[in-house]
């Protein structure tokens, strides 16, 4: 077959781009196909007839009237899914376990990149930053929170999983289990040490809660304004350019044909001369500083973080990288993006259709129902290679 | 150096173990950890030195029947007399009690057929919102709002149903292990460890918020109260009549009902290690061990490997339904908080801790932990918030203790214990404190000339060997752990080129 040569580095590039863009519009299309098919069946039906008494709109024309919206906001949730769900992906492909103490790794970013600007905004900065300048700020503390986590994740590799790295497959699980309890308190003891409370804001700053107006359309008489928020705009471009980079490095670069060779066969690359140990540090750097990453482009998205923020995110990022197909980088994107999209829909449309039975509270159990799902019925996931199962 | 130590410490236990020695040993400890407690009720060294003489009547080789009644005279008469006099110590042994059965009941799952649940105080939610909600008002109160409920609300039935509510708590916990266990079957290992941990999460959502459409939980306010059985008072009256010259006070009836819920724990735990025992060395106990070791084994050996793990998942759940049941109605509470991850990782730190598949060790993991999580970090708090309103100061650095922030408070610093625990254990002595009699035996028969009755670190995992090491805890099957390496990158490999 003939195939185009294309240098690496461009390939290597392009490629996430048009996976990400191809599993976006997808992911939404039939999301949003699936949710209008709903609202047709639901028409005349209970739902609809509350929703035409209480708001005065049918239920499909309501549907359809906070669709982008709905969308936009699954979007933003799945990129950051995506980003952890990567450090989960990768730490498995290596080493074969999962890395519960990863959602901790994701608050200790969080916490370092807020902490960071906090001090900023003590020492005056924040406030007078331009608009320019507040950017830079934000790429400072989403610095922070990589080289916070990183090293976190190093030094947890080092200290709680190396020694067990032989042990059969349930004690490093439960290790890792320890760990992620102990990083919980860590965060809560440092910071009630050094500031006398555990929750942290995300302090407002540059133009990040402004909306840009998208565009407007009409259902029926109505017409409705889609606008997007800056942060949200950030965290996608942001996750964007992580989830890139992150391709290139595994796939064009020479630490990446290792962590590929440490992944397929440890013993053998050992054999070829590939520094396993350094190498599975290398990974845990790498997939920390994407969770620390994540965690600041969480913070800035909620606001609001305390020690255990990092639970359900780390929860469903885990579930996405499952329904991607764990050890599989691109699954871990398209299982963060549907994920994001299915809560966001759920946390939408949930009240309205069920007549407010189930508020989208359920929306996390939504994300446990998935996980159990897809690993009963097809635990190497959805672009994983059917093989008999693991573990 | 380091060995003589050991060998002469070795001695002096085996010297301390044999002959009279172990009856003065136990009489003389138990003698002055109730002298220490009745003289003190409140220390906790004098607690703790009750406790180890309470374990003393375990360990030391005595004769069968002395034992037993000694065991018996703490349990029902000891116990109760000095809990009259400090309260407090009734709630630790409940407590421990209750946390016992819970950690017997993981010790099936985990344990006994290696399978790791991360979401076990499901279960015990069960037991306790059943009598929650069959025991309290909230069975007229379905169509109302949570929090408001009307005056004069009936109860559904009467208290005394309670003590029938435990065997249904038993059954219905038992079908919900044999529900969760039938899909869960499938997936295995580290799998099916996140699996069991969604379920947990999901029945404490559920409870948080089946308080619509109709109210069955509550929502997250909770129920109560909770009716606890009935207790005349003239059982009060004669108890006071009796103890109450010996402890020097006397008790009212909420404070008896603490030794009422602590008797009848009691009695739930005692037919939880009898069950235990016998399921241990029965047919069942033997084909969970095969399937722990190596389900592809045992089932070409002929064992339902489903079967089995299925009767596991519900033995282990039906233990916590009792105690879920005994819980709602000590407390008279229940909320969605009380079953929370924290709750599971606890109980699994507590058999972590003690031993993976031992039966003493798990108990006198529940005892350690209550004891630490109870007693140690919360007299840490005190002694803290002590220091904060004095006017002390740490010398070198010139710190002010009272200058030491509030939210520092040891005792909600559960996590970080559990914690320490689990990963110190897992890295240095993943068998436990005290490991299972029948690892225990393996080893032995295999090393017959070590006389190291507890196994080193280096013998439980030999490194590079896990895989066939028939000793270790949780071990995935052989066979299907050869898979996953080319699984691992399928995306990558075809990038490789």
């Amino acid at each position: 077959m003939r195939t185009v040569q294309v240098p690496v580095a461009v390939r290597e590039i392009v490629r996430p781009l048009v996976r990400m863009t191809i599993f976006v519009v997808g992911a939404g299309a039939v999301f949003s196909a699936v949710m209008i098919l709903l609202a047709a069946l639901f028409r005349g039906s209970g739902a609809d007839k509350l929703l035409l008494e209480n708001q005065g709109v049918g239920i499909l024309s309501y549907t359809i009237s906070i669709l982008p919206q709905v969308l936009i906001d699954g979007v933003t949730l799945g990129f950051v899914y995506a980003a952890i769900a990567l450090g989960y992906t990768m730490v498995y492909g290596v080493l074969e376990f999962i890395n519960f103490a990863h959602s901790e790794i994701f608050a200790i970013g969080a916490f370092a990149g807020v902490e960071f600007l906090i001090f900023m905004d003590k020492l005056g900065i924040l406030a007078k930053a331009s608009i320019f300048t507040s950017y830079i700020l934000l790429l400072m503390s989403v610095l922070a929170g990589m080289m916070a986590s990183g090293t976190a994740a190093v030094i947890v590799e080092r200290t709680a999983y190396r020694p067990l790295r032989s042990a059969p497959r349930l004690v490093p699980l439960i290790s890792a289990i320890g760990v992620s309890f102990i990083l919980q308190d860590l965060i809560r003891l440092v910071e009630s040490l050094t500031t006398g409370q555990f929750h942290r804001i995300f302090p407002t700053f540059g133009n990040f809660d402004d909306r840009v107006p998208l565009f407007t359309f009409k259902v029926g008489q109505e017409p409705i304004d889609v606008d997007i928020q800056v942060k949200s705009i950030v965290v996608i471009g942001a996750a964007v350019a992580m989830l890139v980079g992150l391709n290139y490095i595994v796939n064009a670069t020479r630490i990446g044909k290792a962590i590929r060779a440490v992944a397929q066969d440890r013993n053998t690359a050992g054999l070829m001369g590939v520094y396993v140990n350094g190498v599975i540090s290398f990974t845990f750097l790498l997939g920390g500083a994407l969770g620390g990453a994540a965690g600041v482009l969480y913070a800035l998205k909620f606001t609001r973080i305390d020690p255990f923020i990092g639970f359900f995110p780390g929860l469903k990022a885990f579930t996405a990288a499952v329904l991607g197909g764990i050890g599989n980088l691109t699954g871990a994107l398209l299982g963060g993006i549907v994920l994001g999209m299915l809560e966001s829909f759920a946390g939408a449309y949930l009240t309205t259709f069920t007549m407010g039975a189930m508020g989208a509270e359920y929306k996390d159990i939504l994300a446990f129902a998935i996980l159990i799902l897809v690993l009963i019925f097809r635990p190497s996931g959805l672009l994983g290679e059917q093989v008999s199962q693991k573990a | 150096m380091k060995a003589s130590l050991r060998e002469s410490l070795d001695g002096l236990a085996k010297r301390l173990n044999t002959g009279r020695y172990p009856y003065i040993v136990s009489g003389s400890l138990l003698f002055l950890g109730t002298l220490f407690v009745y003289l003190s009720p409140r220390s906790i060294p004098a607690f703790l030195v009750f406790v180890a003489a309470v374990s003393m009547v375990y360990f030391l080789k005595m004769h069968k029947i002395v034992k037993l009644s000694l065991a018996v005279f703490i349990a029902i008469i000891l116990v109760p007399i000095l809990g009259a006099r400090n309260i407090f110590y009734l709630e630790v042994i409940f407590q421990i009690a209750v946390f016992s059965a819970l950690a017997l009941g993981l010790n099936i799952v985990v344990g006994f057929s290696g399978i790791l649940n991360l979401g076990y105080v499901a279960f015990y939610a069960v037991g306790a919102y059943l009598w929650g909600f069959f025991g309290s008002q909230q069975a007229f109160l379905l169509h109302e709002i949570p929090g408001t409920a009307p005056q004069g609300t009936p109860f559904l039935l009467a208290p005394d149903w309670f003590y029938l509510f435990i065997f249904l708590g038993i059954i219905v916990a038992a079908i919900m292990g044999l529900l969760l266990g039938l899909p869960v079957l499938r997936v295995r290992g580290d799998y099916l460890a996140i699996v069991t941990l969604g379920f947990g999460e999901v029945v404490r959502q559920l409870a948080n918020n089946l308080d619509k459409p109709l109210n069955l939980t509550n929502g997250p306010q909770g129920i109560t109260p909770i009716q606890r059985p009935s207790l005349p008072k003239e059982v009060v009256d004669v108890f006071n009549a009796i103890v109450g010259p010996l402890v020097g006070n006397k008790v009212n009836i909420n404070q008896f009902y603490n030794i009422l819920f602590y008797l009848i724990a009691l009695v739930v735990v005692i037919a939880a290690i009898v069950i235990t025992y016998r399921l241990d060395d029965s047919r069942i106990g033997r084909a969970w061990t095969a399937i722990r070791e190596d389900e592809l084994a045992a089932t070409a050996m002929g064992i339902p490997a489903n079967k089995m793990k299925l009767a596991a998942f519900a033995v282990g759940a039906s233990f916590a339904g009792a105690m879920g049941v005994l819980f709602a109605a000590s407390r008279t509470f229940v909320s969605p908080d009380s079953f929370n991850f924290m709750q599971s990782i606890g109980v699994l730190t507590m058999v972590i801790l003690g031993g993976i598949g031992s039966i003493p060790g798990v108990i006198i993991g529940a005892a350690v932990v209550i004891i630490l999580n109870l007693q140690v970090l919360q007299s840490f708090s005190l002694f803290l918030s002590q220091l904060r309103q004095s006017e002390a100061v740490i010398p070198l650095i010139n710190f002010h203790w009272k200058d030491l922030s509030t939210q520092l408070d040891p005792a909600k610093y559960q996590r970080l214990l559990f914690g320490i625990i689990l990963v110190l254990m897992m890295i240095y002595r993943p068998a436990g404190l005290i490991p299972a009699a029948r690892r225990t035996r393996e080893l032995k028969g295999s090393e017959a000339e070590s006389c190291n009755y507890i196994p080193e670190k280096g013998s439980e995992i030999p490194p590079g060997t896990a895989n066939d090491s028939p000793k270790v805890p949780g071990e995935a099957p052989k066979g299907s752990g050869e898979a996953p390496k080319d699984e691992a990158a399928p995306d990558k490999e075809k990038n490789n080129g």
